[in-house]
């Protein structure tokens, strides 16, 4: 099968082709670099299938970082290579564009964000740059499909290979400034509200204050438009199920399947919150509970990434991070990771080092909460009042920045400073923005759902064996002793390594007061990742990089828990 | 005059005329746009040893204190 790869800077809109070619859904953004993985897929042309890969974002092809390590391997095995180049920024984007000829690949230049430039006031001589070139070149807009049938028309035809020519670098440079100042005229525009924004939003003076306004109404949002769904759409199904749930379970009889399925009656009646039976707790725990505040968290995240504010984000948030060893980009994880640690510790490969993606990926582990955690910390302290929400918050957000600042200090490696090109401002796509919501809820409910019923399944099994008192009782001096809660409270610590939110939930019929509640959740949150993010921890650390992340862990959440125990309970 | 961009103030712009550094930097700093001969302009700097904004070709682009004390520019007046 003949093999395509698409190749270009990053942020210039490769995903968007790949999309529109192979009519397969892959998340892109306004931020550079979010294809650190590639996707392929494939697509059928004039009757023949095509492989076509969708290579990560790169400046060169001396391979510099992780992404561009990927895209220089994937280059190897290509037939063909669509270079996919940014028309409002021609000279920069050809640098990659001459490395590629230099390589003897036959080679298709799409010129995209062809819109964009006209609008910003460049004009590009298309065919006196297929002439410089001696390559076919297609203006593209990838975002509303104009030029992609033209593209797709030159994929199954045979592209002849490039002029074999190759140069030193002071040589590309020299080349690259013959071939822009011929085919390009740039008009001077005047200054547009754009730009006013986009100066408004990165100086510190007036660019801080807006992006604590936006945060606070982003949580305003994900809290008030969750809660809304969650009184108007899923209480209202969950009141119509409970009568037919409440009838198979009288119909099922006491019983070891009744308590798997059904769980424990709270005064004869099925509690959706506290039965821990795979078709009441763990139905609504995911679904009544959780599914409504991640819809909200990913259309803002969606719309955040589009808009292009995150770059700017990072550059105010840099001096932050560096603190912690990391850089500007350290924000994209951790923002992730309020949604999912999952997609968040991916992310972590925005980072260069070895170092800084460790303390990034161990830093959401530890303290940031997923939308999962998030809704369960507001599910059992909201009662309470948001005095002991808030402490949560903040010994969460105190022990990111001293773990943060330990590990930068005692782990060896480099922290390379911000280095990031600050895309404009473009308005986010409503169907983009529904179709990446929709794959990554897909993703959450895949990745949830699963976990769950086994947590449950556990939970049940441990319990009718036995084990959870046996367990219970071992553990009593570091639980009852050290952090001063129930023994009972145990078993939502072994259920904490399937799923959090449930773990959570299993504290809520244990009577505690709200000092040891505050314990309890923040204790769970911090000690241990729940089984996906284990999984993707080992993934992107290796086995001796997860062993050091959990020991950090499980020794900051004891610690913390203890800490707290003493202020909070007292002795 | 010669300065390094790290020591220009905000709104004040120059023509770039070196890049010190190994080839690692100079490489790096010159596939994004940064290169001799070029007008930067300092959109604005960070408090506390925060990142440079620059524009470049109508781009922009943050840099770290130690990439914008590599870059050395002939300011305009």
């Amino acid at each position: 099968m003949k093999k395509i790869v698409l190749m270009g800077n990053p942020n210039v809109g490769k995903s968007v082709v790949f999309s529109r070619l192979t009519g397969t859904h892959v998340i892109t953004s306004n931020f550079p670099g979010t294809t650190v993985d590639y996707s392929q897929g494939t697509t059928c042309l004039d009757k023949e299938r095509v492989f076509i890969i969708d290579a990560p974002g790169t400046y060169s092809l001396n391979p510099s970082n992780p992404a561009e390590e990927v895209s220089s391997r994937i280059l190897n095995e290509a037939d063909l290579v669509v270079n996919v180049v940014d028309a409002t920024n021609l000279e920069r984007n050809l640098i990659l564009t001459l490395d590629l000829i230099s390589r003897g690949i036959p080679l298709l230049v799409v010129l995209n964000l062809w819109d964009e430039a006209k609008h910003t006031g460049v004009e590009i001589d298309v065919r006196r740059l297929e002439e410089l070139l001696g390559v076919p070149v297609i203006p593209t807009v990838a975002v509303t499909g104009e030029g992609i049938a033209d593209l797709a028309s030159y994929l199954y035809k045979s592209v002849p290979l490039p002029p074999h020519e190759s140069w030193t670098e002071d040589e590309k440079w020299v080349r690259i400034g013959h071939i822009t100042s011929e085919v390009q005229t740039i008009t001077h525009r005047h200054h547009t509200l754009r730009d006013l924004i986009s100066d408004v939003t990165i100086k510190p003076v007036t660019g801080i204050p807006i992006a604590f306004f936006v945060i606070l109404v982003s949580l305003w949002a994900v809290i008030f438009a969750g809660e809304s769904i969650i009184t108007y759409v899923s209480d209202p199904i969950f009141a119509y199920y409970l009568p037919f749930i409440t009838q198979f379970s009288e119909w099922l009889g006491p019983g070891f399947v009744q308590q798997v399925l059904i769980g424990e009656l709270i005064d004869g009646q099925i509690d959706f919150e506290q039965s821990m039976g795979i078709l009441t707790t763990g139905l609504f725990v995911p679904f009544g509970i959780v599914l409504p505040y991640v819809i909200v968290f990913y259309i803002l995240a969606a719309l955040l990434e589009d808009s292009g504010y995150l770059p700017r984000l990072a550059t105010l948030t840099d001096t932050f991070f560096h603190r912690v060893g990391m850089h500007g980009y350290g924000i994209v994880p951790v923002f992730l990771g309020l949604g999912c640690n999952v997609p968040g510790i991916l992310a972590t490969r925005v980072l260069e080092t070895r170092k800084q993606r460790f303390i990034a990926a161990t830093l959401i582990a530890i303290s940031v909460p997923c939308m999962a955690k998030t809704a369960m910390i507001f599910g059992t302290l909201g009662q309470y009042g948001a005095l002991y929400i808030l402490m949560v918050i903040v010994v969460l957000a105190l022990v990111y920045v001293t773990i943060g600042a330990i590990l930068s200090r005692i782990l060896q490696g480099e922290c390379p400073e911000i280095f990031l090109e600050i895309p404009p401002y473009r308005k986010p796509r409503l169907n983009m923005v529904l179709k990446k919501t929709w794959m990554r809820l897909v993703a959450f409910i895949a990745e949830a759902v699963p976990y769950l019923f086994l947590g449950v399944l556990l939970v049940n099994i441990l319990y009718a064996t036995g084990f959870l008192s046996w367990f219970g009782d071992l553990l009593s001096p570091l639980i009852v002793g050290w952090l001063g809660l129930p023994k009972e409270a145990s078993a939502a610590l072994l259920t904490g390594f399937l799923r959090k939110d449930l773990a959570i939930g299993m504290l809520l019929p244990l009577n505690m007061t709200p000092g040891q509640l505050v314990v309890a959740v923040t204790t769970l949150t911090m000690y241990f990742p729940c089984a996906g993010a284990f999984a993707v921890l080992y993934r992107e650390l290796g086995f001796s990089g997860l062993v050091k992340s959990v020991f950090v862990m499980v020794c900051a959440a004891f610690f913390v828990g203890g800490m707290m125990r003493f202020i909070l309970i007292g002795m | 005059m010669i300065v390094a961009v790290i020591e220009l103030q905000e709104g004040k712009n120059g023509t770039i005329t070196e890049i010190r550094g190994g080839c690692g930097v100079q490489n790096q700093l010159r596939s994004i746009g940064i290169r001799e001969s070029k007008d930067i302009f300092v959109v604005t700097r960070h408090p506390f040893r925060g990142p440079v904004v620059v524009r470049i070709d109508g781009k922009m682009i943050s840099l770290g204190r130690g990439l914008a004390s590599r870059i050395m520019v002939e300011l305009a007046d």
